[in-house]
């Protein structure tokens, strides 16, 4: 039964994982991504997990992915992009390798460790049973964890401020971008007529003040 | 009868976290890039959930409450970057924004 379990929500999860990577419109990506979320919410449940399996659902397919679709209609990005370029040479190749080399070191660690990774028991809490994992989780967050619990009270309250900064829409005109003048010392230097007598910092404030 | 060991949801979330790196590399759309490194925490939320059991710990739960409002907060501000840019240029993949690049 719980392989039976496993298995078809391992399937979903790689399915909804291959469709992030090959889908061509943003908005099918964040579906299958939902996809994803969802079968790892299951794999949560299997184990026990069921508060995190709750908060999975919840948090990512109910707010992050939300968010997504939000962000896809406002910007209207929600066209189909083309896969069949490929900017840079190579690119593909070197990222399959990449991938494939990093599956191969994971996988080569986990088969070292077989079943137990160090064996070594866990010290700080013990896992209680499925009915009583929201109850002993909450203990924990609000005893030992509660200096982190406030960390991410302010990590969340900065990230709203940045947020709302950052996608502020700026009144008037937008400032423009800052223009960036290469000159090179080695040129004007021919050029000045007051020779050796210069100071290493004369030429500079020179090409400064004709740039503005 | 199989049954389902630790080494079975490690494997899984090691294919996951390769399936997310291969997707940041390859795709191009700034939103998209954002939800597979979604995908590799997700990964790396399985392997916590899964050793926490297997150990008999509360912590590996602990830790992934903590990296879910990590991630939250790192979507908010992820999306908040894409659509200060996308004001400017529209349509903007991460290859045209090689203005840093030198």
């Amino acid at each position: 039964m719980d392989a039976a379990v496993f298995l078809i929500s391992a399937a979903i999860v790689l399915a909804g994982a291959g469709g992030v990577l090959v889908a061509r419109n943003p908005v099918h990506a964040a579906l299958f991504l939902v996809q994803t979320l969802f079968g790892v919410s299951v794999l949560f449940v299997l184990q026990d997990a069921t508060f995190l399996a709750a908060v999975q659902v919840i948090v990512y397919a109910g707010a992050v992915v939300i968010l997504f679709l939000f962000v896809i209609m406002l910007l209207g990005v929600d066209r189909s992009e083309d896969l069949g370029v490929e900017p840079i040479v190579g690119q593909r190749p070197v990222a399959a390798v990449i991938g494939a080399s990093l599956l191969g070191m994971l996988l080569i660690a986990l088969l070292v460790s077989v079943d137990g990774p160090t064996g070594a028991r866990g010290a700080n809490a013990e896992l209680g049973d499925a009915a009583d994992n929201t109850r002993r989780l909450g203990e924990a967050l609000f005893t030992d964890y509660v200096f982190a619990v406030e960390l991410t009270a302010i990590l969340l309250t900065v990230a709203v401020i940045g947020a709302v900064v950052l996608a502020r829409r700026v009144r008037g005109p937008l400032a423009p971008l800052p223009v960036v003048v290469v000159t090179s010392v080695a040129d004007d230097d021919p050029q000045g007529d007051e020779g050796p007598t210069d100071v290493a910092g004369a030429p500079d404030a020179d090409t400064v003040g004709e740039g503005a | 009868m199989m049954v389902v060991t630790t080494s079975w949801y490690l494997a899984l979330a090691a294919v996951l976290f390769s399936m997310g790196a291969v997707g940041l590399l390859i795709r191009r759309n700034p939103l998209i890039m954002i939800m597979c490194v979604e995908l590799m925490l997700n990964a790396v939320n399985l392997t916590f959930v899964s050793l926490g059991s297997a150990l008999g710990d509360l912590g590996g739960q602990l830790s992934v409450f903590f990296v879910l409002v990590v991630a939250a907060s790192e979507v908010v501000v992820g999306l908040a970057v894409v659509v200060a840019i996308m004001r400017r240029r529209q349509g903007a993949t991460v290859d045209d924004l090689s203005v840093l690049g030198g």
